[in-house]
């Protein structure tokens, strides 16, 4: 009993360590360690899986959800393309622009992905200092012809780097949507934006 | 022929700087994020719909049975050989931009490539490590602090600048190895073959933007502003501001401040400019 007691403190204190090391460890993966792996191991799994590449978009979606879509901050994306409107929209409507989009995008990187064949990433220099909150993060993938540039903007926030916007051949993907969303707004308002996505969406599928 | 194709371009040229005069004026008043871009977006879209046409019918087939029936090693024969030609006006673009080092490069691939890989069909400096630094002249124009001034649909050609449209006779001649030819036919062949290659480089990204895009128009226009742009800074442009990390104000951003950049692959251009083809 008297053991016991000794060694609650003990416990609590090797715990309280091992927490913080396991945050340390996390807050401490460079933003473009993160990239590198998640992109590598993203594009093994496409290697090593046939039917992905034979376009199976349900097991696309299902690897995006499990090694993607943990490191992104897809509100934050959302509201960035919506631009100033995003303020103006309800919760609710946040909520469903998030949601298309999402499939929007999640879409399009699948169709990426389909094309995966014998690329390698690799990472280019990055200046950023330690204390940045926001870094971009540059990358090419590199296989037969030329390199394709693919980079990053990444978010610290306080525990782990969040990506909330892709580049690609030089195009900031979020940055792209920002006049075409704004044109839907206009003729349609918020909803208007949402249904059209939501037709984009079906259109696509079938 | 040649001589007289470019003064055509240079007096429609003129015409469009003038037109941008008036055109400044509406801008200021204009709302959406693309009005101040695209001052003739009206006139834009219907050339961007004749060129759909001509890509749907014509172009796209074209390009797709070529992809089909040509082997993959002698699709890639043509088009190392117009990146050789492209290789050789970056050489001059590059110096032009006091780029020593690429220059260098640029032209000890252009020197093997033409030698050893059969006019460049074979791209033997790749394989010894040699990269490419694409660079045009619109390109070059951006380096020199010109900015992309309005964006411009070209009958054919595709999405432009006011820049890249004055840099265009000679980014389309002197990047293409039909303008190194005397013979008009042979010329003509040529040109026909890079535009068909060109499109055939593109299918996978097209078929990509007709999924994505809300509005095919503005994406494409939005995105070969971009990649101009990213190109211009080589890869490294400065973010634009934001606009939903600013006030709540529209369009207030200090002029100037918006060059857009854009894509590469201006899918919806059949030809985008040469370089387009291969530079990343």
């Amino acid at each position: 009993m008297l053991l016991f007691k000794r060694f609650v403190p003990w416990l609590t204190a090797a715990l309280i360590a091992a927490g913080s090391v396991a945050a340390h460890a996390q807050a401490a993966k460079a933003p473009d360690v993160l990239i590198k792996e998640v992109s590598s191991d993203v594009l093994d799994a496409v290697k090593a899986d046939k039917s992905i590449k034979q376009g199976d978009v349900g097991k696309v979606v299902a690897l995006v959800d499990a090694k993607v879509m943990p490191h992104v901050n897809f509100q934050r994306m959302t509201a960035s393309a919506v631009g100033r409107y995003w303020r103006q929209a309800t919760p609710e409507q946040q909520k469903r622009l998030q949601d298309e989009f999402k499939i929007l995008l999640v879409r399009t990187y699948s169709g990426a992905l389909a094309q995966v064949q014998d690329q390698t990433v690799e990472l280019k220099p990055m200046r950023a200092a330690a204390t940045d909150k926001e870094v971009v993060v540059r990358t090419e993938i590199r296989g037969r012809g030329d390199p394709v540039q693919l980079d990053y903007r990444l978010e610290n926030t306080g525990t782990e780097w969040k990506v909330y916007d892709i580049n690609v051949l030089g195009v900031w993907l979020v940055e792209n949507y920002r006049s075409s969303f704004a044109q839907e707004i206009g003729s349609g308002g918020i909803d208007g934006l949402i249904t059209k996505l939501a037709e984009r969406n079906k259109a696509a599928k079938s | 022929m040649r001589r007289g194709t470019l003064s055509i371009l240079l007096v429609a040229l003129a015409v469009l700087l003038g037109l941008g005069g008036c055109a400044t004026v509406q801008q200021a008043r204009a709302v959406g994020p693309g009005a101040k871009l695209d001052p003739w977006e009206n006139w834009n879209r219907k050339v961007f719909a004749f060129n759909e046409g001509l890509d749907e019918h014509f172009l796209r087939p074209v390009a797709t049975g070529y992809a089909k029936v040509v082997p993959q090693f002698v699709r890639r024969g043509v088009d190392n050989f117009f990146s050789n030609a492209a290789d050789a006006w970056s050489v001059v673009n590059n110096i032009l931009q006091g780029k020593a080092e690429p220059a260098s490069q640029d032209f000890a691939r252009v020197l093997t490539n033409t030698v050893f890989g059969f006019l460049g069909v074979l791209d033997i400096a790749s394989e010894m490590g040699l990269e490419h630094h694409y660079e045009d002249l619109g390109q070059t124009f951006g380096r020199w602090g010109f900015g992309p001034g309005a964006y411009v649909v070209w009958p054919v050609l595709g999405p432009s600048s006011v820049r890249d449209s004055i840099a265009l006779p000679a980014d389309r001649w002197l990047a293409s190895p039909a303008g190194y030819i005397n013979d008009g036919r042979w010329a003509a062949g040529i040109s026909a073959l890079q535009l068909v290659n060109t499109r055939a480089n593109l299918l996978g990204a097209s078929a990509l933007l007709n999924d994505i895009a809300l509005d095919k128009y503005s994406f494409v226009r939005d995105a070969y502003l971009q990649r101009r742009r990213s190109l211009v800074y080589d890869g490294d442009a400065p973010p634009t501001p934001d606009p939903a990390d600013s006030p709540d104000e529209p369009a207030s951003e200090p002029a100037g401040s918006q060059p857009p950049a854009a894509p590469a692959s201006a899918p919806a251009a059949p030809s985008a400019p040469a370089s387009a083809a291969s530079a990343p």
